[in-house]
């Protein structure tokens, strides 16, 4: 189903818990990094790979914030909109991505290159504002670095 | 000022190097530990030490280990609880980033004291490169022989993985943590049974934040009474204060325990950002009753001194809010927060926060109608007490605590008449 590198690491995962539901969450993000999302296939999948029933994997899947379960853009632009975050001015940087993209919170632009999200406390309020980008954290953000960030992922 | 779980911090990721580590005084207070004391001692040092919980409840750690059973059928267990998630707090992002083998060499001595074998650090999955940062220091570990089998041929086996969170605040509550270990989604359990009793795979388990278990080897090495006479007689130690908001240099910040809020905003912090008066500090992250400026004045930082002035040092984020806050707005951003990160298990807060957040998005348009500041109050207090585990009481505190301290910036959200609403946009 995955990458040789991907599915050895799944075995690996299931040598660090006595029960292998345990691997469900990492074992999601595995399937998130090959297609982008968690799709039926990979639902149906890690289900037999792990000993679950399909079910048991989507209430997982759907209680995490994490986890997509449909298709959303190559590039998730995540702004904390959690209270120190608001109070060094957060709200302007969502304004300022969703006008220069053209979309609104929670929607992908029509290229399926970005989606721009408000996600809650990241973790990094003394370095407030924070935006995430897929996993890297760039902090103290204004909306001249949001504009080159957006150049540089356009290319 | 004494700094202990930040003296690495200056070397800004060095030490995730095992031999800068150990050229800083790192790894001498684990083979201490094998040496010279059996598992029940150092809980007992530990007990001295008077150290309490950093990641927000503040129990004594010395008394929750010595509650995992010495005798038991099933495998022990230490967690790590990495899943920081308070809004405001951010210091063991810092404790981890800079310093990961201070963390894991406490981690490997709790594992010593409780007989664990098996042991997981529990990290938010936001924190994708720390967690990677903690996997390469674990290999290092391992290759120096700190963890794996019989480690320094203390007979002593040790096992330690890294498992990653997907996104939920609920996770930090530590028997939901240990549900979302297991592979299911984070519903926390009923206690008791304690953790302590029945924890991961029904197995003694004891769960501790990553600025716990990073004191540990300190106490090891300098003993329980050294780390004690550092704090206050209840509150022994140090503490790590992420300070955010509106001061000239937020940033992570440790501390005394007892050490005046008003110094560390004043001094650590440069004071308030561009000259302008206080007005409310949340002192232990967003779950906890807010102080007004007058409060903050006279209020010290330990468990004691907050409870006293009416708050709680929680997890140590101190969220500071100049003149210009408007405590309505803030609140309403915390109850967002709480509505988003409600697991839905149980009703009060489930719905709780839903309504709360009904009402407070009608008062955001200045469309509040009369008796909705009183309305809040009331359904906050269904949520108080009520709800299945502590989410509940967070969502409900600060709304409690802004009403009756700011209670004028939440009168202007209701609605009149036309003519008021108009002058009030």
């Amino acid at each position: 189903m995955y990458s040789e590198a991907n599915e050895k690491l799944i075995d690996e995962l299931l040598t660090h818990y006595p029960i292998k539901r345990s691997a469900i969450l990492p074992a999601l993000f595995i399937a998130q990094e090959e297609h982008g999302y968690v799709t039926d296939e990979d639902v149906k999948y890690l289900a037999e790979r792990l000993d679950m029933r399909v079910n048991e994997v989507e209430e997982v899947v759907t209680f995490y914030s994490m986890y997509s379960r449909k298709p959303i853009g190559k590039y998730k632009l995540q702004v904390c909109r959690t209270v120190s975050c608001l109070l060094a001015g957060a709200e302007g940087i969502t304004e300022h991505i969703c006008g220069k993209l053209k979309v609104g919170v929670g929607e992908t632009t029509s290229d399926g290159r970005f989606c721009v999200q408000e996600v809650e406390c990241l973790g990094y309020c003394d370095l407030a504002p924070v935006l995430q980008v897929n996993f890297d954290y760039h902090e103290k953000i204004t909306t001249d670095q949001v504009d080159r960030i957006i150049a540089d992922l356009s290319k | 000022m004494t700094k202990v779980l930040t003296t690495r911090f200056d070397l800004r990721g060095e030490a995730c190097d095992i031999d800068v580590y150990i050229k800083t005084g790192g790894y001498q207070a684990l083979p201490k530990a094998l040496k010279e004391f059996k598992p029940e001692q150092i809980t007992e040092e530990v007990k001295k030490s008077a150290l309490r919980g950093r990641g927000g409840a503040g129990f004594p750690t010395g008394m929750k280990w010595s509650f995992v059973p010495k005798d038991s059928k099933r495998p022990k267990y230490v967690v790590c609880n990495a899943d920081e998630s308070e809004p405001g707090t951010g210091k063991d992002r810092d404790l981890m980033r800079y310093d990961p083998h201070q963390m894991i060499e406490g981690m490997i001595i709790a594992a010593y004291a409780l007989t664990a074998r098996t042991n997981y650090i529990y990290i938010r999955g936001e924190y994708w490169y720390i967690k990677e940062i903690l996997e390469k220091a674990i290999a290092q570990a391992y290759e120096r022989g700190y963890l794996g089998k019989n480690i320094l041929g203390s007979g002593f086996d040790c096992d330690l993985y890294v498992h990653t969170g997907a996104g939920a605040y609920i996770c930090g509550e530590e028997t939901a943590l240990l549900e979302s270990l297991e592979g299911k989604r984070g519903h926390p359990r009923m206690k008791p049974p304690f953790p302590a009793v029945v924890g991961l795979y029904g197995g003694p388990t004891v769960v501790n934040n990553v600025e716990t278990l990073a004191v540990v080897p300190w106490i090891i090495l300098n003993g329980g009474e050294w780390y004690k006479a550092l704090g206050t007689e209840k509150s022994g130690g140090t503490k790590l204060y992420t300070v955010s908001g509106h001061v000239a240099r937020p940033g992570n910040y440790e501390v005394p325990m007892g050490y005046p809020l008003m110094d560390l905003i004043n001094k650590e912090c440069g004071g308030i950002a561009g000259g302008k008066k206080l007005k409310a500090v949340i002192p232990g992250g967003s779950s906890v009753p807010i102080l007004n400026a007058e409060e903050c004045e006279k209020v010290n930082l330990d468990y004691e001194s907050v409870a006293a002035a009416g708050s709680m040092l929680g997890s140590g984020g101190v969220i500071v809010m100049d003149e210009t806050t408007d405590i309505f707005a803030t609140t309403r951003n915390i109850t967002h927060f709480y509505k988003h990160e409600s697991c839905g298990w149980c009703t009060p807060c489930r719905e709780g926060t839903r309504w709360l957040m009904k009402v407070f998005d009608r008062m955001n348009k200045y469309e509040g109608k009369p008796g909705d500041v009183e309305l809040l109050y009331d359904l906050a207090d269904k949520i108080l007490g009520k709800s299945f585990c502590a989410l509940g009481d967070a969502a409900a505190m600060p709304i409690q605590s802004a009403i009756q301290k700011f209670r004028e910036d939440f009168e202007r959200r209701i609605r009149t008449t036309t003519v008021q609403a108009q002058a009030a946009d």
